[in-house]
């Protein structure tokens, strides 16, 4: 699909034998056919690349003025925004985008889960930004525990202590990652070490394999159809129209609209009701004081309302580390034929469509404490959650067969 | 060059021992990146100064009243101390039936306090304040009969973050999410009225 390059004179023709620059623009985004049908929910995967390059901007300045260590990293957080020129904006981006990255992965997942961009060919694409979930998991929770408030501490104290349920090893192995008999200037200084070298190295590695997954087997669209299949004479895709400019022009707006959006909570409302910045976090770290409700950033609370969900600790543990892991099957669990749930029967939808309110339910009850009518709701949902994943296959398989149009559905605005 | 040429026949490739140079090449260097690991994973063990920080720590026991507990810190965790009355120690009796654990079996203690009372002295209560659910600290809730914690409340622990409840040897109840007792750390006495905690057996006398 790569356009051939003009090589003749001049510095350009230079520069391009010895760098591919036209021939790497002509490959990836002038010469890459993306379907012509993309809807809103095509703006995410943009926006995740524009939250991590805002991530790792504004994490390389406030690194600057972070010190790590139990009796620094409260202070300097404070410190920072208080008497540095602008750190008040640049740290509240930092803490407010990881809550904002979040919310755009989160989308866009749901999108490859409604049009089934995880089936074959693109399994690999779906694992692989999988792994890039996960690691931005354990980006955010490290991230969470650096500026060592109260919550700081407890929600360490609590996630390391997971890695303590597993037989055997459990006990050494938490001794091993906290690196003190309990949480300590040797794990804030780790964590930060992670958070800020190793884990962002390895997701720029993960986002740069997505992408290189993403040109081989191409963009899915909301019909769920192969554009490939159907070519013009001269090779390209009849239903397919050049990234660059259409959907870099696209995702510009859809960037504009998103900022705006940032801006204003950034501005306005940065602690977001105590969702993106929690009121104990505002309190240094304190190992004789449990806060009275422990609740982990609402991206994680899903999963912790399915660990709390179970009266015994081993076995919620391990349904809260199978609940992430579900994802990665996906593309094996689901057995239609079509993809998009547009060309599925009323059980996929129902099905899907109880999958999404269940995991914003139980988002919702990972905040609440875990007493009463609580508990009750949380293992209802809980195996709803799970329910999805093992109802799938025979859901799929039965009413995800049904007949496909041609070609993609579009019209011209 | 002309030696080659004239030679047209291709020289037979000996696969075993072909096989045998990779099998043995990669192998030696996987041994090797494991060593090479061994340095990195081990570094993230506690310090010396962490574990001489995790040195055995002495209380005085004549401070704490009975009925009531002190809390101290060893090795990062909270250590709690309660001087239990007889009453107290007459209520462990009463809930065998209740618990998960209640002879001890699957819990973590130093086998003299793998007893009745969960301890080496009845009198004194050692735990490590840390709940074995997953890690915040237990409140003492002490009061029987405080229906706020439960129904039939004997006395005992109460966590506030997953509502784990413990009686006042440190026995997780049922329907907490918790598995096991709470924690015992190794400890010993010298004299009456001095703990020391992190140490099993007492020194042998005259020894420093």
């Amino acid at each position: 699909m790569s356009a051939s390059i003009e090589k003749s004179g001049g510095f350009r023709a230079w520069l391009n034998k010895r760098l591919p620059v036209d021939q790497f623009v002509a490959d990836q985004l002038t010469g890459y056919y993306a379907p012509k049908n993309f809807n809103i929910w095509y703006f995410f995967g943009s926006l995740a690349l524009l939250m991590f390059v805002m991530q790792i901007v504004t994490g390389i300045f406030v690194t600057m003025h972070f010190k790590p260590g139990e009796a620094t990293a409260f202070n300097s957080v404070q410190t920072m925004v208080r008497e540095v020129p602008y750190m008040w904006l640049i740290q509240t981006m930092h803490a407010v985008g990881a809550s904002f990255f979040f919310i755009v992965v989160y989308l866009h997942m749901a999108r490859a889960l409604m049009y089934g961009s995880y089936k074959a060919p693109r399994e690999v694409l779906w694992v692989i930004g999988m792994l890039v979930y996960l690691a931005l998991m354990a980006e955010a929770f490290m991230g969470y525990v650096l500026p060592y408030g109260n919550m700081s501490y407890w929600g360490a104290q609590v996630i390391i202590n997971l890695f303590g349920t597993i037989p055997g090893i459990g006990p050494d192995l938490v001794e091993w990652i906290r690196g003190d008999y309990g949480i300590g200037d040797a794990t804030l200084t780790r964590f930060f070490s992670l958070h800020a070298v190793a884990l962002p190295f390895i997701i720029a590695l993960l986002i740069g394999l997505h992408l290189v997954a993403l040109r081989q087997v191409g963009s899915n669209n909301p019909d769920g159809i192969e554009i490939k299949a159907k070519l013009k004479p001269d090779g390209t895709p009849l239903d397919g129209i050049p990234f660059h400019p259409y959907y870099t022009l696209k995702d510009i707006v859809g960037v504009g609209l998103f900022l705006t959006l940032f801006a204003i909570v950034v501005f306005f409302i940065p602690t977001f009701g105590g969702l993106f910045m929690e009121a104990p976090n505002f309190e240094p770290a304190n190992p004789v004081s449990t806060p009275e409700h422990i609740a982990p950033v609402w991206y994680f609370t899903p999963y912790y309302a399915i660990l709390r969900a179970v009266p015994d600790q081993k076995i919620g543990a391990l349904l809260m580390a199978l609940s992430v892991a579900a994802f990665l099957f996906l593309p094996w669990l689901d057995r239609a034929q079509n993809k998009s749930i547009r060309y599925r029967g009323i059980t996929s939808k129902l099905l899907l469509g109880t999958f999404f309110v269940t995991f914003v339910m139980l988002m919702w009850l990972g905040l609440k404490p875990a007493d009463g009518i609580y508990v009750l709701l949380a293992r209802i949902f809980t195996a709803l959650y799970f329910g999805f994943f093992i109802l799938l296959p025979f859901v799929s398989k039965a009413d995800g067969n049904g007949p496909v149009p041609d070609r993609v559905t579009y019209h011209a605005h | 060059m002309s030696d080659h040429a004239a030679d047209d026949t291709v020289p037979e490739v000996d696969e075993s021992r072909r096989k045998f140079l990779i099998a043995a090449t990669a192998g030696t260097g996987a041994v090797g990146a494991v060593l090479t690991a061994v340095p990195f994973v081990a570094s993230w063990k506690p310090s010396e100064s962490a574990r001489a920080a995790g040195l055995p720590s002495e209380v005085d026991l004549s401070k704490i009243e009975p009925g009531q507990m002190a809390t101290f810190f060893w090795r990062k965790q909270q250590i709690y101390v309660v001087k239990r009355t007889p009453e107290m120690l007459a209520s462990l009796a009463s809930h065998d039936g209740e618990l998960k654990d209640a002879k001890s079996e699957e819990s973590d203690q130093p086998a003299y306090a793998r007893n009745e009372s969960r301890a080496l002295r009845p009198d004194v209560l050692v735990l490590i304040g840390t709940c074995t659910h997953l890690g915040c600290l237990p409140k003492p809730r002490f009061m029987p009969g405080d229906a706020s914690v439960m129904a039939n409340w004997p006395g005992g622990f109460f966590c506030p973050c997953h509502g784990s409840k413990f009686d006042l040897a440190g026995r997780v109840f049922q329907g907490s999410p918790a598995s096991v007792n709470l924690k015992i750390p190794p400890y010993s006495f010298e004299g009456d009225n001095k703990l020391v905690i992190g140490v099993d057996t007492q020194p042998a006398k005259g020894v420093a």
